[in-house]
């Protein structure tokens, strides 16, 4: 049984606006993270926010571990938004809270009694790192250490779902790493299921396990983060992909390549290094065998979902039908060749 | 200060227990009352905790009627009312009830204010633990909006002041009373000085009890 599943969730603002949702269908197994990704205005938000239903969608079915959402009275719907934490963007912290009391606001409310309640956020504010802070107002700290508490207060009530919606966009790299690893390291450790939402491909590369990719409020690519990172399919997808390992080449570094001598052939190519050749020295092993010579104009060697993978740009000299050999062995090995064409 | 006579001492401290009894009494039904009205007011506007207009526009309309109807004005207008609650349309306690209602009316729209300072994402996340509205008021807008009510109340206080020396047209007493009494009435210009100075003293205090509040309880 998947921990979420969502079935052809529709949804407009007001009447004749495009739509923010479109018949969006997905599957979230338990203990996956699952991204959503997309430009700002693409539906994702409006999508996180239907799985607890702080927006109800026009039509479709939201199941949360195996309960349909949309058919439950609005005491049932509270309760049931109990069993999933949700951490925000801007954190949405209580100003006049302290830390140990933001972290007990999901407890107070569920009715927990108090002893109780200060057991629970001793066991929590650890996990986050945060025990030196507890008696801190959240003005007095900085927005990892703001996030870290949205994510105890999320986990306050023992949820079984996690939803992030743009949780690392308001930090700088280096907290939104500290966050991410975070993220991953509760994911394994309190057994979650995590949805996120994010405009950002490198926290789906650094977090995901599977990732969609939404376009006005469309899903219009779903799949392992691994395939989608080395076989996009959609435009938009390979934007998204192209801002995390950028095969673009560099137009100066092209007008500076020699020009082909005579006889010869040149290719301006870019590999694609996945699967079990990723690791071989393709480059060296090409131009010994079929006599090219191979220029590399730009690469760059990545782990994605824990997978070695690497990109690279090549400029291939020699005999045409050489360089045709050289291309197709590399295609026979899995790996993937695309040509750029001059004007790349 | 040959005219400082222990009469008028005596005078003197009556009108400032006046004043005291007049803002004091009307501050605190206008807080009693302006809290929740303006908790409905907020609750029911676009983007409240549940919208509805057909509750919201009249009641905007109804308290913009009383907060721009002249204070002077509202005092005559509504003796038959005060009659009712008071008992009658002269004295003390009679001028509180127009000036609990314009201050009620006044700090409606004060405290919705401060309530929609507090920000839409901590009300969000309240929703996403599964509070419920009642928690949602209590819990969450109320103790946010805390610096901004007391403001708010701190600035009620002191234009009841104001309004409270209007109230001597009604036979309210208080200082202002005093002072056109026997400031202007009387050529007693000493007497006029003397209840400025003692009014300033007075809001000058309270604004600084205000900020003070305002400032221990914030936590920005």
């Amino acid at each position: 049984m998947a921990a979420i599943a969502l079935s052809r969730l529709s949804k407009r603002f007001a009447p004749g606006a495009p739509p923010a949702l479109e018949e969006v269908s997905l599957e979230i197994a338990p203990g996956e993270v699952f991204g959503i990704v997309g430009r700002s205005g693409a539906g994702k938000s409006t999508l996180i926010r239907c799985v607890n239903l702080l927006e109800r969608p026009d039509s479709g079915r939201v199941e949360v571990l195996g309960q349909d959402l949309m058919s439950l009275d609005e005491a049932a719907l509270r309760a049931a938004r109990r069993g999933m934490g949700m951490v925000f963007q801007h954190f949405n912290l209580h100003a006049r809270r302290t830390v140990a009391e933001n972290v007990a606001f999901p407890l107070e409310v569920a009715g927990m009694a108090r002893a109780e309640r200060e057991r629970r956020v001793a066991e929590l504010l650890p996990l986050v790192g945060l025990e030196a802070k507890r008696d801190a107002y959240p003005a007095q700290l900085s927005g990892g250490q703001k996030q870290r508490v949205g994510i105890a207060r999320a986990l306050a009530s023992g949820p079984r779902i996690l939803l992030c919606d743009e949780a690392t966009s308001a930090l700088d790299p280096e907290t939104t790493a500290e966050i991410l690893a975070l993220i991953r390291d509760l994911r394994a450790r309190l057994d979650l299921t995590v949805l996120l939402i994010t405009h950002e491909m490198a926290v789906v590369k650094s977090v995901c396990d599977r990732v969609a990719v939404m376009e006005a409020g469309r899903v219009i690519e779903e799949g392992p983060v691994f395939d989608v990172f080395t076989r996009p399919t959609q435009p938009t997808t390979r934007r998204f992909v192209a801002e995390v390992i950028g095969h673009s080449v560099p137009p100066g570094t092209l007008s500076r390549l020699p020009q082909p001598g005579p006889g010869e052939a040149r290719r301006l190519v870019q590999v694609l290094f996945a699967g079990p050749h990723s690791t071989r020295a393709v480059v060296s092993e090409a131009s010994r065998d079929f006599d090219v010579d191979m220029n590399i104009v730009s690469g760059r060697v990545d782990e994605i979902a824990g997978e070695p993978f690497g990109v690279m740009a090549l400029a291939a000299y020699g005999a045409p039908d050489k360089l045709e050999g050289a291309l197709g062995w590399m295609r026979s090995l899995g790996l993937h060749v695309t040509e750029l064409g001059e004007a790349a | 200060m040959n005219w400082l006579t222990p009469a008028m001492v005596d005078l003197l401290v009556e009108g400032f227990s006046e004043t005291l009894v007049m803002v004091g009494a009307s501050a605190a039904i206008a807080v009693a009352l302006g809290l929740p009205l303006a908790l409905l007011l907020h609750a029911t506007g676009p983007g409240g905790l549940s919208p509805r207009p057909w509750m919201n526009r009249p009641l905007g309309l109804l308290v913009n009627a009383v907060r721009s109807t002249p204070f002077i004005i509202l005092m005559v207008a509504i003796v038959p009312f005060t009659r009712l609650v008071a008992g009658t349309s002269i004295g003390t306690g009679a001028a509180v009830v127009p000036l609990a209602l314009a201050a009620t009316a006044f700090l409606a729209r004060l405290f919705e204010n401060a309530l929609r300072e507090v920000e839409p994402g901590v009300i969000e996340a309240a929703r996403a633990m599964g509070a419920t509205r009642m928690q949602i008021v209590t819990k969450v807008l109320v103790p946010e909006a805390l610096p901004g009510l007391i403001a708010a109340t701190t600035v009620a206080l002191v234009s009841l002041v104001g309004f409270s020396a209007m109230a001597g047209a009604v036979g309210g007493g208080g200082l202002g009373d005093l002072g056109i009494r026997f400031g202007y009435q009387r050529f007693m210009p000493e007497v006029m000085l003397t209840v400025v100075l003692v009014l300033i003293l007075f809001v000058q205090g309270l604004q600084s009890l205000g900020d003070w509040l305002v400032r221990r309880l914030s936590r920005r």
